[in-house]
C-alpha cells in the first residue's frame, strides 16, 4: 500500500492524514485490511515499472509539448492527404464548445440534469437530417466504417439475406472493418463482401456488373457518393432502383461537406446512409477524430434496427417545455433478433456536439459556399497538375474533393515523389500504388484549405521533383 | 382508463394466525375463530389514498361493500359501484364482481393473493390485472411489492396516459395449501396473465441494452431448439409459456396447463398424461423434454408436470435429454440460484443433479445447477 | 447528518436551433473562389437544387446558443459518485495539449518521420500499460470498452480460424453480472454466449465455469472485481480450468480503479485484458466518447490483434501494418489518439506511487462510503451476508424505501439533480438486486464531497417518508422539468429530427 507524504493536485484524500481519518471512522485498522477480498497470492509480485511520476503541472506539460513538438504538422506543411481523415477548416466556435467542461464531462446524468447536451445531440441530428433529407439520424458510432458495417448488419436482420454488394474501390481501411464486422465464413451468420466491378472509363459503379450480382440473396447494395476514389456516382438513383427491384437494402455513404452542391441522398432512394462525422468541425486528431453517422427514413422496420443512440424531442410536464429522450432504447434488446445483436457504449458523441455546432455556423449558405469551393479548388487543381508532364490525373472533372493522380510516365514511384515533397514541406497524396492496378498513383485530397496559390506551388514543386 | 376494484376481505386471514392460506370458507371460520382480523381492505384503501392524492378524480368500478367501495369513502375517486350482491365469503364472489365487470374496465386492481388471482384470471382471462398484495401465498407475478407501491404504480400509469402504458405477461401461480400444510411446496402454474409494467422514465445510460423482450428471446430460442432435432425425436413439451414457445415454433397452440407431445412433423398428443408419455417414449428412439421453471421456486421437474414421470424421464435418457427455457428475468429472480427437480424418485432426482444449460435467447444459456428437492 | 441545500441550474428556455436566426443570417463565411478558378456544375441527376433547410444564425448566436445548452448540463459541477464509470477530474493540461496543432493537425497518413512525438507517446504509454497488466503488447484501436470487449472476440475468432478449430470453438462464457458488452459483442461477433449465474458467494461459482467450459469453448470473459464491489478469490482457478479446456480468457478490466498497481492480469494467468482510458485512466469521457479501451494481450495472441501495432526499432518509432494474421481493423486508424495523450499524461501524472495511492484511496473512500450508507434506514448492501469490504464501487438496493413509499430509484435519481448531485447510476441490466443503485467513491473527492452526496440520499429518503411527490416529481431545480415517456416508443410520437417533429406535430 502506497505511502502518503504528499497531497497530491487529483485526489482530495491524498492529503496527509485523510486516510487516516477515514480509516478511523470505518474502524478499519489499516488500508490493507479493507483488501481482505483477494487472497495474498493474487497480489502482483513484479513491481511496477513505471517513469517517474510527473506531479507538477509544469513538468507534465514540458514532457507532453517536448514530444508533440518532434512532429510535423498539416498546418507548417501543405497537406494532401485525405482518405478518411480530411482536413477542413475548424472554426473556432466549434473549438470552444465542445471544450467545455460540461460537454468534455465523465458523467452521463439524465435527460433532465443534462438537458444541454441533449439538446445538443438532437441538433446534430436535426440539422445533418436536413442535409441529407431523412428524418431519422442516430448519434454517431465509433467511426464511418463501423456505421456501414452496422448497416449492412441491420439489412441483414431486415431482409433475412446474408450477402452485400460493394463497389471494387473501396477505401481498404473501412473495408477491413467491414469484413470484421460481417463475420468470418466459418460462422453461421457470416455476411458475404461481393465487390461490384467500377467501369474503367468512370471509376463509378459498372450497372451491367451491378445487375449481374444482384439478386434474392443479397441484403444490401453499398456505395458511397463521392466515392473513395473521389468519384461521383453520377445516376445513383438507378443503382437504388435497381437493388429495390430485387428487393435489397441500398446503403450510401455520403461526404456531409458535399451536400450543399449533391443531392441528397433522401432525394434518389437511399434506405440507410452512412457518412464520416469528422468533416463536421473535427480536427484530424492523428485519426483519433473520425466517427460515423447512421441515417434513414422515419419508419419503424428501420428504427428498430438502430445499435444506438436515437434522441427524440419529447415535452414535459411544464406545459410547453421540450425536452430530449432516448427513443427506441427498448430495441436495444440485445438476443431477440434473429441474425446478430449489435451492441453499443462510449463512442463518439462529443463530435456530434461539433458538428451541431458547426452546421450551425454554416448554415445553408456556408454549406452551398463551401461545395463550390471545394469542387472549383479540387478541379482547378486537376488541371494543373495533369498538365504536368509525366502526371495523370485520372477521371479528371468527375470528382469532389479527392482524385487520383498517376505518375507511372515519370519514371518515379509516388514513395519517391512523397519523400521528394516531404523535404519541400508537402505532404503528397496517399499512396495507393498497392491497392489500384492502375500503377504508380496517389490519392490527392483538396479542400478550402487550399488556396489557389498553394496548388500552384504544389504544381511547381510536383514538375521540378518529377522531373 | 378506468379501474374495476374487488378486494377479497377474507385474503390473509390465514397467515396471521399460523394456516397456510385462506382458500375456502371452513379456513376463513376457523382463521376468525383464531383471532385474525383483516387486513386487505385496509392495505386496498392505503392504496388508493396515493393514487387519489396523485391523480384525483380517477374513475373507479368497485365491488359493493366490504368487496370494495366501503374501503374508499371519502377518496378523491370517481366511485360507481357494481350492482350489489349478496357476498358469500368465497372465491365465487370474485368471480362473478369481475366477470361483471368485463367490457366497463380497462384495468382491474384486486387485493387479496394467489387465489384471488387465479379467480380474476378465471373470470376475466386477457383482463390486465394487478394485485395489490394482501394474501398469505403471492408467488403469482401480478402484485407490486407493496400496497403503496401499487398506489404508486396506478398514479404512474395514469399520468403516462390510457393505452400506451405497456403489459407484461407473468404467471398465475397457486399452492395447493392442502399440501402446504402438510409440510410440501407445490407451486402450480394456473395460467397467464398480464400486468402493466411500471414505466421506466429515464436512464438508459452507457449504451445498456434496455430491459428485452425475453419472451420474444425464447420463441427463437425455441426455434433453435426445434432446428437441432432430427425429423422423429419426440419432444415432450411443457407446461408453461416458456416451454410452449417449442409448441407454438412448430406452428401449434400449447397446452399452457399441460403436458403436449410433438415431433417436428406432427403433434401427437395434447395434454398428455404420464401413461401415455410412457407410451410414446417406449415406442421412439429419441426424446427430448422440454420444460419450463416456476418462477421464484424454480422447479422443473415435480411441480405441475407430474405427467412427466420418473420413467419417462429415465427411458429419454435422464438430464442430457432435457431442454429448460426460462426468461433471464426470471432467473435473476429466483429465490436461490439454483433449479429443483421432486419427480418422485430420488435417485432419478440425484441423477438429475448437476449443471445444466438453460436457453435464455438465441445463442444464449445460462448455467443453471439442478438439485434434488 | 446535516440537512443539504437545494441549487438552481440556469434555465434559458433556449429554443431549437432550427427556431432560431433569419433568412440571410450567417456565422461562417468562406473565402471567395480566386478568379482563376473554374466554375463548376455538377450533373443534374446529382446537382443539389433545394436549399437544405438548416439555421442561419451569425457566429455570436451559435456561440450564445451553444454556451446556453453548456450551462443547461450539470455535468459533474457538483458531486457525482456514478459508479462504474469511475468519476475522475481530467486534467485541463492534457487537455490543451491535445488541442495544440502538434496533434489536432496531424494526419495519420503522413511519413511516420512526421508523427515521431505522437508514436513515441503512444510507444512510452505501452509500455506503461503492459508494466500494469504484465501483458506484451497493447493496441488502442477500439473507440471504447465495448469495442475492446468486440478486439477481443475478434482476436478470438483469428485466433481460433488460425487453429482450423473456429467452427468447433463457437462458445464464449461469461458470468450474469458481467457488463453487457461482454455477452453483446461476442454474440455480434457470431459467438453463443454461456452465462453463468451468481451463485451463493456473490460470484459465479466454480463448478458452474467446469460444466460450461469444454473442447467448444472459444473464450471466457470476466470481470474481477464485478459491479457488486465482490472480488472472485477463485480466479486463479478459474483460468486454470478456462485453459484445461484449450479457452482464452479475458480479464475485462473495467472496474480496475481498485485494483490498479495491486493486481497483474498476466500474473493471474490472463491471456488478454482491457483498460477503459476514458475511466480509469483520466480521460474524459465527453458524455459518450471519444474514448479508448486499450487491448493487451500476450505474445501468443498477438499476431492477431488488430493493425497497425507502433514499434521502436533503435530510437526511431514507426507502424507496423504488416501483420498476416491480423483479425483485420475494427475501426479505422489508430485509435482516439488524444485520448491516449491524455490517459499517458494521467499515468505520467500519477506515476507509480500516485497510481497505488489512488485504488488505496478508491476502496478507503468506497468503504467510508459504505459506511454512512448503512447507516441509513431503508437502503441495503446487496448481498448482506458478504460483510468483507467491497472493492472500489458497491451496489446497493432502495428496496425498503421504496416497498415502504412507493419512490423508487428512478425518482431518487431525478431528485438527487435538484441538489447539484448527478443522478446516480443504477445497474447494468439484468437488475439482480430490486431497485438498484451503484455508487463509487474513487480518489478524486474529498470528505466533505462524500458526505454531501450521502447527505442528499439521506434527505431523499426522509422526502420520501414525508413528501413522496415531492420526489416522484422531480426535478424541480433543473433546466426542464420531468420528460413525459409518451414518445419513446411511439412511431407516432417519436421524433429524432427537426424535420420529423415539424412533419408530425406542426
Amino acid at each position: 500500500m502506497a505511502l502518503n507524504n504528499t497531497g497530491h493536485p487529483w485526489m482530495a484524500l491524498s492529503a496527509p492524514g485523510a486516510i487516516e481519518d477515514m480509516l478511523a471512522e470505518i474502524g478499519a485498522s489499516s488500508v490493507k485490511d479493507l483488501f481482505a477480498q483477494i487472497p495474498e497470492d493474487h497480489f502482483r509480485k513484479a513491481p511496477l515499472d513505471l517513469p517517474p511520476q510527473l506531479a507538477s503541472e509544469m513538468a507534465l506539460k514540458q514532457d507532453l509539448l517536448g514530444k508533440l513538438k518532434k512532429n510535423h504538422t498539416c498546418e507548417d506543411n501543405l497537406n494532401f492527404l485525405g482518405a478518411g481523415v480530411w482536413q477542413h477548416h475548424v472554426p473556432a466556435v466549434v473549438d470552444e464548445i465542445v471544450g467545455r467542461t460540461e460537454f468534455a464531462t465523465n458523467v452521463w446524468g439524465s435527460y433532465q440534469s443534462d438537458h444541454g447536451r441533449n439538446q445538443a445531440w438532437f441538433e446534430f441530428s436535426s440539422q445533418l437530417g436536413a442535409l441529407l433529407k431523412l428524418d431519422v439520424v442516430q448519434l454517431p458510432v465509433y467511426s464511418w466504417g463501423c456505421a456501414i458495417g452496422h448497416a449492412i448488419r441491420m439489412a441483414q436482420r431486415l431482409t433475412g439475406r446474408s450477402r452485400v454488394l460493394v463497389p471494387q474501390y473501396c477505401d481498404p481501411e473501412r473495408l477491413s472493418v467491414i469484413h470484421t464486422y460481417c463475420q468470418p465464413s466459418e460462422m453461421e451468420n457470416h455476411i458475404e463482401v461481393v465487390e461490384v466491378k467500377a467501369d474503367p472509363a468512370t471509376g463509378q459503379i459498372d450497372m451491367g456488373d451491378l445487375r449481374d450480382k444482384l439478386g434474392p440473396n443479397v441484403a444490401a447494395v453499398y456505395f458511397e457518393n463521392p466515392a473513395y476514389l473521389g468519384t461521383i456516382e453520377t445516376n445513383p438513383a438507378d443503382i437504388s432502383a435497381a437493388a429495390r427491384a430485387c428487393g435489397a437494402e441500398t446503403i450510401v455513404g455520403v461526404d456531409p461537406l458535399s451536400l450543399g452542391v449533391m443531392m441528397a441522398p433522401g432525394d434518389y432512394g437511399a434506405d440507410i446512409v452512412t457518412g464520416p462525422v469528422q468533416p463536421l468541425g473535427v480536427h484530424m486528431n492523428c485519426g483519433g477524430g473520425v466517427g460515423g453517422f447512421i441515417a434513414s427514413r422515419d419508419e419503424e422496420r428501420y428504427v428498430r434496427e438502430y445499435n444506438g443512440f436515437l434522441v427524440s424531442i419529447a415535452q414535459t410536464q411544464r406545459e410547453g417545455e421540450f425536452g430530449f429522450g432516448l427513443a427506441a432504447a427498448h430495441q436495444n434488446s440485445y438476443g431477440s433478433r434473429e441474425h446478430g445483436k449489435d451492441w453499443t457504449g462510449n463512442s463518439t458523441y462529443l463530435w456530434a456536439i461539433a458538428g451541431a455546432v458547426y452546421m450551425g455556423l454554416l448554415g445553408p449558405e456556408g454549406f452551398r459556399e463551401l461545395g463550390q469551393l471545394i469542387l472549383s479548388r479540387a478541379r482547378y487543381a486537376q488541371a494543373l497538375l495533369d498538365d504536368i508532364p509525366g502526371v495523370r490525373v485520372l477521371w479528371r472533372d468527375t470528382t469532389f474533393k479527392e482524385f487520383v493522380v498517376n505518375f507511372d510516365d515519370t519514371g518515379k514511384t509516388v514513395a519517391e515523389i512523397n519523400d521528394a515533397l516531404r523535404a519541400r514541406r508537402i505532404f503528397g497524396g496517399k499512396d495507393i500504388s498497392h491497392e489500384l492496378e492502375q500503377g504508380q498513383c496517389a490519392l490527392y485530397c483538396v479542400t478550402e484549405m487550399h488556396s489557389a496559390a498553394d496548388l500552384r506551388h504544389l504544381a511547381a514543386t510536383l514538375t521540378e521533383v518529377c522531373k | 382508463m378506468r379501474l374495476g376494484v374487488v378486494i377479497n376481505p377474507v385474503a390473509g386471514l390465514g397467515g396471521a394466525v399460523g394456516l397456510k392460506g385462506t382458500d375456502g370458507r371452513d379456513i376463513v371460520t376457523e382463521a376468525l375463530r383464531r383471532g385474525a382480523e383483516p387486513q386487505s381492505g385496509l392495505r386496498a384503501r392505503h392504496a388508493f389514498e396515493i393514487l387519489a392524492r396523485a391523480c384525483p378524480g380517477v374513475s373507479v368500478l368497485a365491488g359493493p361493500g366490504q368487496a370494495g367501495v366501503d374501503w374508499l369513502t371519502g377518496l378523491d375517486l370517481d366511485v360507481q359501484i357494481l350492482p350489489a350482491q349478496p357476498l358469500l365469503g368465497t372465491g365465487a364472489d370474485t368471480r362473478e364482481m369481475v366477470a361483471a365487470m368485463r367490457g366497463q374496465i380497462d384495468l382491474i386492481v384486486f387485493a387479496g393473493g394467489d387465489g384471488t388471482a387465479r379467480d380474476v384470471l378465471a373470470a376475466a382471462p386477457g383482463l390486465p390485472m394487478l394485485g395489490i398484495p394482501c394474501g398469505v401465498k403471492m408467488h403469482s407475478g401480478v402484485f407490486a411489492l407493496s400496497p403503496s407501491t401499487a398506489g404508486h404504480l396506478l398514479a404512474d400509469l395514469l399520468a403516462a396516459g390510457a393505452g400506451r402504458s405497456s403489459l407484461s405477461e407473468v404467471e398465475i401461480m397457486d399452492i395447493d395449501e392442502a399440501a402446504l400444510r402438510a409440510g410440501h411446496i407445490a407451486p402450480r402454474l394456473y395460467g397467464v396473465a398480464s400486468v402493466p409494467s411500471r414505466p421506466r422514465r429515464m436512464q438508459a445510460a452507457k449504451g445498456q441494452p434496455g430491459p428485452r423482450d425475453d419472451q420474444a428471446a425464447l420463441a427463437l430460442a425455441a426455434q433453435e431448439i426445434v432446428a437441432g432435432v432430427s425429423s422423429d425425436t419426440l419432444l415432450i413439451v411443457g407446461p408453461g409459456r416458456s416451454a410452449g414457445q417449442v409448441i407454438s415454433a412448430l406452428g401449434h397452440v400449447p397446452t399452457l396447463l399441460g403436458v403436449d407431445a410433438v415431433t417436428p412433423g406432427a403433434l401427437i398428443a395434447q395434454d398428455a398424461c404420464a401413461e401415455t408419455l410412457k407410451a410414446l417414449v417406449a415406442q421412439t428412439s429419441e426424446t427430448r423434454i422440454v420444460l419450463g421453471v416456476t418462477g421464484q421456486q424454480g422447479f422443473v421437474l415435480g411441480r405441475g408436470n407430474q405427467q412427466i414421470h420418473a420413467d419417462v424421464i429415465r427411458a429419454a435418457g435422464g438430464r442430457g435429454a432435457l431442454e429448460i427455457l426460462a426468461t433471464r428475468t426470471k432467473l435473476a429472480a429466483l429465490a436461490q440460484p439454483c433449479l429443483w427437480v421432486d419427480t418422485g424418485c430420488a435417485a432419478l432426482d440425484q441423477s438429475l443433479s448437476g449443471y445444466v444449460r438453460v436457453r435464455t435467447g438465441p445463442g444464449e444459456t445460462q448455467m443453471m445447477r439442478i438439485r434434488a428437492a | 447528518m446535516t440537512t443539504p441545500r437545494e441549487i438552481q441550474t440556469a434555465r434559458w428556455n433556449e429554443p431549437v436551433i432550427h427556431q432560431l436566426g433569419r433568412e440571410g443570417a450567417r456565422g461562417q463565411r468562406f473565402p471567395a473562389p480566386e478568379a482563376e478558378l473554374p466554375r463548376v456544375t455538377l450533373p443534374e441527376s446529382i446537382m443539389r437544387t433545394d436549399r437544405p433547410d438548416l439555421p442561419e444564425l451569425t457566429e455570436f448566436e451559435v456561440q450564445r446558443h451553444f454556451l446556453h445548452l453548456s450551462q443547461m448540463t450539470l455535468g459533474m459541477m457538483g458531486v457525482s459518485l456514478f459508479g462504474t464509470c469511475t468519476m475522475k477530474y481530467n486534467s485541463k493540461t492534457a487537455e490543451y495539449a491535445t488541442l495544440r496543432p502538434e496533434l489536432a493537425e496531424i494526419h495519420p497518413y503522413q511519413h511516420p518521420d512526421t508523427l515521431q512525438g505522437v508514436l513515441e507517446i503512444l510507444h512510452d504509454f505501452d509500455l506503461i500499460l503492459r508494466s500494469l497488466s504484465g501483458m506484451d503488447q497493447f493496441v488502442f484501436q477500439a473507440g471504447g470498452g465495448a469495442d475492446a470487449a468486440y478486439t477481443m472476440t475478434a482476436v478470438a475468432r483469428a485466433y481460433w480460424a488460425d487453429r482450423g478449430e473456429l467452427e468447433t470453438r463457437t462458445e464464449m462464457v461469461t458470468s450474469i453480472q458481467a457488463h453487457p458488452c461482454n455477452p453483446a459483442t461476442a454474440a455480434a461477433a457470431g459467438f453463443k454466449v454461456v452465462n453463468l449465474p451468481l451463485e451463493e458467494n456473490g460470484y459465479p461459482s466454480l463448478d458452474a465455469l467446469k460444466a460450461a467450459v469444454s473442447e467448444r469453448t472459444a473464450l471466457v470473459m470476466i470481470n474481477n472485481p464485478d459491479d457488486m464491489g465482490i472480488y472472485n478469490p477463485e480466479i486463479k482457478e478459474w483460468v486454470r480450468v478456462a485453459k484445461e479446456a484449450g479457452a482464452l480468457i479475458f480479464y475485462d478490466h473495467a472496474n480496475f480503479n481498485g485494483v490498479m498497481g495491486k493486481l497483474s492480469a498476466r500474473e493471474l494467468g490472463f491471456d488478454a485484458c482491457m483498460f477503459m482510458l476514458h475511466k480509469t485512466f483520466g480521460a474524459p469521457k465527453a458524455g459518450g466518447g471519444p474514448a479508448v479501451g486499450a487491448y493487451g494481450c500476450t505474445d501468443q495472441l498477438a499476431p492477431y490483434m488488430p493493425a497497425p501495432l507502433v514499434v521502436k526499432t533503435g530510437d526511431r518509432y514507426a507502424l507496423d501494418d504488416d501483420r498476416p494474421k491480423s483479425c483485420g481493423k475494427i475501426r479505422e486508424f489508430w485509435g482516439n489518439v488524444p485520448q491516449v495523450v491524455k490517459a499517458y499524461a494521467w499515468a505520467r501524472g500519477m506515476g507509480a506511487e500516485g497510481i497505488d495511492l489512488a485504488s488505496d484511496i478508491s476502496v478507503v473512500a468506497n468503504n467510508y462510503m459504505d459506511h454512512r450508507l448503512a447507516q441509513i434506514d431503508g437502503v441495503v448492501r446487496s448481498n448482506p451476508d458478504i460483510t468483507a469490504p467491497r472493492m472500489e464501487m458497491t451496489r446497493w438496493s432502495l428496496a425498503p424505501v421504496f416497498e415502504e413509499t412507493g419512490v423508487g430509484t428512478f425518482d431518487f435519481a431525478n431528485r438527487m439533480a435538484d441538489y447539484g448531485i448527478d443522478p446516480w447510476w443504477m445497474s447494468h441490466e439484468p437488475w439482480l438486486v430490486p431497485e438498484p443503485f451503484t455508487p463509487e467513491a474513487g480518489e478524486l473527492w474529498s470528505k466533505a464531497d462524500i458526505d454531501l452526496w450521502i447527505d442528499v440520499v439521506a434527505q431523499i429518503v426522509r422526502e420520501a417518508r414525508e413528501t413522496p411527490d415531492l420526489v416522484k416529481s422531480a426535478p424541480h431545480n433543473q433546466p426542464v422539468a420531468q420528460l413525459k415517456g409518451d414518445v419513446f416508443e411511439d412511431p407516432e410520437k417519436w421524433a429524432m429530427t427537426w424535420r420529423a417533429y415539424l412533419r408530425k406535430f406542426a
